[in-house]
């Protein structure tokens, strides 16, 4: 599904992302982990065509990313909360969304009532713009908006983060039931090993920019991953 | 303390994303600072002759204190048009063992560093030396000039004081217009006659130093009022403390009429009604809907009628160069959003255009009762209409594809006031002074109806290019896209 071949960027002379090959076939839950720097987000931002490419390029279903917009309908994202918009409510901002997805507030709603236990009653029918949210429900939020319009690709970066324990749980099963049930690529990225052991079925560790572990996960991944960060030679 | 403050704003100016930008508008600003300096110095030293000539039976000294009410009053209205309660990051240094006194009093004496405070020193230091040449006594003169500065910075915190209260007000400008206008009414017919009271009070303290008290005690006085509101702000909370009032939504379907753009229009109208800085916009259309009404009246400008089109300009045009001017920086705060999202940028554009070129037409629908000063009037400012759909939308589309400065709709109010300073309104003259030009020249040249033809046939052009215009906008943003995420992406 995606396609990335000699990637590059550079800022200035300082090289931060180089991957020379990289294939993420479709359904694949894949999942991103690195320390601070090790350009996760770069690669999530190139492949929404947010910042260039230095060199090569990422094809998304074929298409390049930075030369045409197709693949726009196709693919969801969540990265930060500069994604929402603080002056609307949660459900106008979902019907926004939907709108540009082609969804009727229908078809929105029938999405939106699937979540139910997942907002814990925090997020629709609030009356309060989304500005007023604390940063876990405007992650919410942004998670299921992402989910709108049926995506065959969906990146979310460091979906876990600022989330209550009982959402981690939920939000996994979600996940799960998007690459298992409905062949949707989801790409994540997380500080959390064993958030995304637990979910992805394929781990890439990028350190510095350069891929240094392609893992597909198994019982040991999580242990193989620990003695990694904790800087242990693995044996 | 002091210095890490300015070190900290030194930075921020030189390293944010819009340095290039700003240092060219700084430039701008610059000459016209010392034009108005050479004027004052001009007025300063020819004060004396000045008033001798208009007023050859009166002292000039008591002339001119005479005058100062007026003075205040003029002062009082630019200073809140165009001063601002200088800003800075505070939040990052609440955490920080800084002392909130410090802050506040660090902004509080930035403030008189203002270059408006400094204007007025240049007429009064020039007229107040050749008063003692005339033979008025040194030490008077001293006195005066010491009282004058005080009245200036009594105007600067005084006017901090109204900025905040009006900032709190949906009316933002109208108390303060209106209460300028009740002073200069009561004074005028005399009801009470606050300008000699105010020349009496100033020659009292040249007379007599010991009322010195009187003004130093107010510029205490208002100092610890702006203090005390100022320090009231600086809390995390004090945003949160103000109730989050619920919300009523309302679903706009009439906007469904516009099709594929409908909820790019809707998010727009939103995106005006729901946040402070764009809210004010609002209230300034209604100011320019009335602008006619300062110049029509007057028989002067009735003979001169290539001045029409510029009223009319401004009038029908006074949402699109507001709210124009800011595209795209409207949308900078989910602009990662947009440009990732399922849509095309022609439709995100073609929505901007949509709502600008219907305020421009509801606003000539409004103006419509112009016509009682004359038809021609009623005409020029149709074309005016016209020439805004057609070629100053596009223009300020344009313009906005160089836009590199985010602007945060949710910041609250703490230190950002109305939001409308110098820059907003020197971007709108060449959208006004082009088509001012362009008639004038015919007018003269031809003839009143010629003028208003040409002026029509460029909107007309416009509008029956506009296809082609947008493709060649559109390609415009798309090319600095990468720049504009970037720069939206930086604080200040």
């Amino acid at each position: 599904m995606i396609h990335t071949s000699n990637l590059s960027k550079k800022y200035n002379a300082n090289l931060v992302l180089n991957i020379p090959s990289l294939a993420i076939p479709k359904g694949q839950s894949f999942g991103l982990v690195g320390n601070n720097g090790a350009g996760k987000t770069t690669y999530f931002s190139l492949l929404l065509d947010l910042i260039q490419p230095t060199t090569g390029s990422i094809k998304n279903n074929n298409i390049p990313v930075h030369e045409s917009e197709n693949w726009k309908p196709f693919t969801s994202s969540f990265i930060d909360e500069s994604f929402l918009i603080g002056y609307l409510t949660a459900e106008e901002y979902f019907y926004f969304v939907g709108e540009l997805r082609n969804q009727n507030k229908a078809d929105v709603d029938k999405l939106l009532a699937g979540f139910e236990d997942f907002f814990h009653g925090e997020i629709l029918k609030q009356k309060k713009y989304l500005r007023d949210l604390s940063k876990g429900n405007q992650k919410k939020v942004g998670i299921v908006a992402a989910l709108i319009g049926n995506p065959e690709v969906i990146i979310l970066d460091e979906p876990f983060a600022n989330l209550d324990p009982t959402t981690q749980i939920r939000l996994k099963g979600i996940i799960k039931n998007l690459t298992e049930k409905q062949a949707v690529t989801v790409l994540i990225s997380s500080h959390d090993l064993m958030h995304i052991t637990d979910v992805c079925e394929r781990i890439v560790v990028l350190e510095k920019g350069e891929i240094v572990k392609d893992l597909a996960t198994n019982a040991a991944t999580l242990k193989e991953l620990e003695a990694h960060f904790s800087g242990a030679v693995v044996v | 303390m002091v210095k890490h403050f300015i070190s900290l704003e030194w930075k921020s100016f030189f390293r944010s994303a819009s340095f290039g930008k700003s240092i060219g508008i700084k430039i701008f600003m610059a000459f016209i600072a010392l034009y108005f300096t050479a004027i004052f110095l001009f007025l300063g030293f020819f004060m004396f002759k000045i008033l001798k000539e208009v007023f050859p039976n009166q002292d000039p000294f008591v002339v001119f204190n005479g005058l100062l009410f007026f003075w205040v009053l003029a002062d009082l209205i630019i200073r809140f048009f165009f001063q601002k309660l200088p800003t800075m990051q505070v939040k990052p240094l609440l955490a920080l063992p800084v002392k909130r006194k410090n802050i506040v009093n660090y902004v509080l004496g930035k403030s008189l560093m203002a270059f408006i405070n400094f204007l007025p020193l240049f007429a009064i230091i020039p007229f107040g030396i050749t008063l003692m040449l005339n033979g008025y006594a040194l030490s008077n003169m001293l006195v005066w000039m010491l009282t004058l500065v005080l009245m200036v910075v009594i105007n600067n915190y005084l006017n901090f004081i109204i900025e905040s209260i009006s900032a709190e007000t949906e009316l933002a400008f109208l108390p303060m217009l209106i209460g300028v206008a009740v002073l200069f009414g009561l004074n005028h017919y005399q009801i009470i006659n606050i300008s000699e009271g105010l020349s009496k009070g100033v020659r009292a303290i040249s007379e007599n130093p010991v009322w010195l008290v009187v003004p130093f005690a107010m510029v205490a006085a208002l100092y610890a009022f702006n203090f005390k509101i100022l320090k009231n702000k600086l809390f995390l909370d004090s945003g949160l403390k103000e109730k989050v009032a619920e919300i009523s939504t309302s679903n706009l379907e009439w906007t469904k009429n516009f099709g594929a753009i409908a909820p790019f229009m809707q998010l727009d109208l939103k995106l005006i009604w729901r946040n402070k800085r764009s809210k004010s916009s609002v209230w300034i259309v209604l100011m320019g809907l009335l602008y006619g009404l300062f110049f029509y009246p007057q028989p002067t400008y009735q003979s001169m009628p290539w001045f029409f089109v510029f009223i009319g300009v401004f009038s029908t045009g006074i949402f699109l160069i507001n709210f124009g001017q800011f595209i795209p920086a409207w949308d900078s705060s989910y602009y990662k959003l947009l440009m990732s999202q399922n849509i095309k940028y022609e439709q995100y554009l073609q929505s901007k255009f949509t709502l600008m070129a219907l305020s421009v037409a509801i606003l000539f629908i409004l103006g419509i009762p112009y016509v009682f000063f004359g038809w021609k009037i009623l005409l020029a400012h149709f074309v005016a209409a016209i020439y805004n759909i057609g070629v100053n939308t596009h223009v300020i589309l344009y313009g906005g594809s160089f836009n590199r400065k985010k602007i945060d709709l949710s910041q609250k109010a703490a230190f950002n006031y109305q939001g409308t300073g110098a820059v907003q309104w020197l971007l709108g003259i060449p959208l006004l002074l082009i088509p001012m030009g362009i008639f004038a020249l015919f007018y003269f040249l031809v003839g009143f109806e010629v003028a208003c033809l040409v002026l029509a046939s460029l909107g007309i052009a416009g509008i029956v290019f506009h296809q082609k215009l947008m493709k060649g906008i559109t390609a415009k943003y798309l090319q600095s896209k990468y720049k504009m995420i970037d720069a939206f992406n930086q604080n200040n």
